[in-house]
């Protein structure tokens, strides 16, 4: 029977892509999508994507002959390029669970400038711009074509 | 058996809810079977901060992607543009934006004014009291004394233009361009029991706020008050019809999957353009062994789904982003036929205003704008919450051989058989894209974008369900009247986008509404004689 998560090897490749997609970045205050907190959150939210994640992951330790996060760095960054050269729906949703998780993290939503909560309840607030450049547009004649019987 | 009522309609969405307000008045026995559930706002995407990766699942547009128990499969593989609804009391109202112009009054003469596809057997003048009736009901905010249409008011006042609207609309004027801040369905003050928009910038995928005019916040409250029945998890199987050819009930299965025979006076059809012809292909019988209401053969013809194409780009300060409605502004400047192009017809543009921080990672990332390592934040700065972008919809013209079947292999989880949909870009519509694409890029530029990049067509962009079960008065040439009555069986109707001669160049949702309300209005006001 299929487990829910990612296995411990699994789970560990993924850290290690996640971790070379994006690298922490102290300049700016960014974590890296290694980081404990953001690898645990693609593990708990991971649900329907399980499947392709596992199956990208599988054609990386294929490509590896083992365990990828045991590559020296060197070697993984061959295999990673090697690996994510030709576009497909696996590797699309593994890339993608690693960057949902990453930019909602509390931290990486306030160093870019953001609020770190849901839309709801508190919204936005959109300012009302301005009307005036509408002027242009209101003095043009009418634009619809007529037509007969309505 | 079940007790006999007096109208069926199937399907809740659009053009369902609107038909049972409107017929409610009659005080018949009204019943609506919808095979999804209530929806429940507290659970919808904005209320969390999983809020972006839930369009990835269980809030994707994409009934195949979303896979609920009450969505049904569809095979879309002979499709560069992927079908896309929701399955619930509201239908795909839940899941669409809320653009929501009108067609034109033009639109409805193609035949007579260009010289292709066919007019239809209705016209604006007629239809012109139902879209101001629905606007009332829908709750509209737009700007009246837009030169493109003929006057019309709406009951709330515009979306703000915000820094994106501004931006654009300084660029159009620049380019001589017409634009109007849009007529959309989202609440800009309360307005029959809704809140107004707070800005939570995620309207697609169903508004928490309720400021977004699905039919199960609006048509229906009215309705049910009235005393109309609606039924949830009820898929229906096939309408049965009797030894008169006339239409005696449908078949469906309830909640618990038990076979039930609801038995009807009248059944209405709001199924939209895939669901209804599917259901009339599953109604096939001895009587009717091509499909039920299908002696012209045009039942699942002539599918039309607006290919849209979708250009943006990168300015140099920050700009609405999602902190505020997509819905802005839009233009017809190309709207009308212009003899000097290369295509006939014409296509709106649909301003946005840009996307979250996991939307702009994501479809970068697939872009191949947002790179590895190092490099990755510095880049992304540069993209977030610095996008602009529009939308050319485009009129796609009907083509026979552009349609829906019925799957020999797919089905759903009841076992019924699932549609499938054949469909490519005709020639006119493509020539027309690529004006909308070149007249985008002009667009973009004077807004002062970078890094244009263009989706076209867009892959998951088959919200508009046209065409499959036309209007007319030749009973070979179309397969309902100009009041939506089956010319093959006298009490069965169909009220929603299936019926549409040509596409226009708009959202369909208002014209949707305003048919269903015009052919209701047609029932009650034949009820003597309905069935001659």
């Amino acid at each position: 029977m299929q487990t829910q998560f990612l296995t411990l090897d699994e789970a560990r490749d993924l850290r290690c892509l996640a971790g070379m997609m994006i690298p922490p970045s102290a300049e700016l205050g960014m974590p890296g999508a290694d980081d404990p907190a953001i690898t645990a959150d693609m593990q708990a939210s991971i649900g329907r994507d399980l499947e392709d994640v596992r199956t990208a992951l599988a054609e990386l330790v294929a490509l590896a002959g083992g365990p990828f996060a045991d590559l020296p760095p060197a070697r993984q960054d061959i295999l990673a390029a090697r690996w994510r050269a030709v576009e497909r729906p696996a590797l699309a949703t593994l890339r993608r669970v690693i960057l949902q998780c990453y930019y909602r993290d509390d931290r990486v939503v306030r160093a870019l400038g953001r609020e770190a909560r849901p839309p709801f309840p508190k919204g936005n607030v959109l300012e009302q711009g301005d009307w005036s450049l509408l002027d242009p547009v209101r003095a043009r004649p009418k634009m619809w074509r007529d037509v007969a019987g309505g | 058996m079940l007790d006999k009522v007096d109208v069926l309609i199937i399907g809740s969405g659009a053009s369902g809810a609107a038909a049972a307000w409107s017929l409610a008045d009659t005080k018949m026995r009204i019943l609506c079977l919808e095979q999804g559930d209530w929806m429940q706002q507290s659970d919808y995407p904005s209320n969390g901060r999983d809020w972006e990766a839930r369009q990835f699942g269980d809030y994707a547009t994409r009934p195949n992607i979303r896979a609920r128990p009450t969505d049904y499969p569809i095979n879309d593989d002979a499709s560069p543009i992927k079908v896309v609804n929701f399955n619930g009391v509201g239908g795909s109202t839940i899941m669409y934006t809320g653009h929501y112009p009108r067609m034109h009054p033009s639109d409805f003469k193609v035949r007579s004014l260009d010289g292709v596809a066919a007019d239809w057997p209705v016209d604006y003048a007629t239809l012109e009291p139902f879209f101001a009736e629905n606007d009332r009901m829908m709750g509209v905010s737009g700007l009246a004394g837009d030169p493109a249409y003929p006057p019309k008011t709406a009951p709330m006042p515009p979306l703000p233009l915000g820094k994106s609207g501004a931006r654009f609309g300084r660029a159009m004027n620049d380019l001589g361009w017409h634009w109007w801040p849009s007529d959309t369905t989202l609440a800009t003050t309360e307005y029959d029991g809704r809140a107004p928009c707070i800005n939570l910038g995620h309207c697609t995928p169903a508004c928490t706020q309720g400021a977004k005019a699905s039919t199960d916040i609006t048509y229906w409250p009215h309705a049910i008050r009235a005393g109309v029945e609606l039924r949830t998890r009820c898929r229906v199987r096939e309408i049965t019809t009797g030894a008169d050819g006339m239409a005696s009930g449908v078949i469906y299965y309830d909640a618990d999957g038990k076979e039930q025979f609801q038995p009807a006076e009248i059944v209405i059809l709001a199924c939209n353009g895939i669901g209804t012809p599917r259901l009339l292909l599953n109604s096939a019988s001895a009587r009717f062994p091509n499909g039920l209401a299908n002696s012209s053969g045009l039942v699942g013809k002539n599918l039309m789904f607006h290919p849209y194409a979708q250009i943006y780009g990168y300015v140099d300060e920050p700009v609405d982003s999602n902190r505020a409605p997509p819905l802005c502004l839009w233009s017809q400047e190309f709207y009308e036929t212009d003899p000097n192009r290369d295509f006939v017809r014409g296509y709106t543009f649909q301003f946005g205003r840009g996307v979250g921080l996991v939307t702009e990672a994501v479809s970068s990332a697939a872009a191949g704008r947002l790179p590895w390592g190092a490099d990755h934040h510095a880049a992304f700065r540069q993209l977030a919450n610095r996008r602009i972008g529009l939308s050319a919809i485009c009129e796609d013209l009907p083509e026979d051989h552009n349609r829906v079947t019925l799957d020999p292999v797919l089905k759903d989880s009841h076992g019924i058989p699932a549609p499938k949909v054949e469909y490519t870009i005709g020639a006119n519509t493509q020539r027309m894209m690529a004006h909308s694409i070149a007249r985008a890029h002009e667009i973009l530029a004077a807004a002062g974008a970078r890094n244009i990049a263009v989706e076209s067509p867009i892959l998951n962009g088959g919200w508009h369900l046209l065409g499959t079960a036309r209007m007319g008065r030749d009973p070979a040439a179309s397969v309902v009247n100009e009041w939506g009555r089956c010319h093959d069986v006298k009490n069965l109707f169909i009220i929603d986008g299936s019926i549409w001669v040509t596409s226009g160049g708009v959202n369909p949702t208002s014209t949707i509404q305003a048919l269903a309300l015009y052919i209701a209005d047609a029932i009650k006001q034949r009820l003597a004689t309905l069935f001659d």
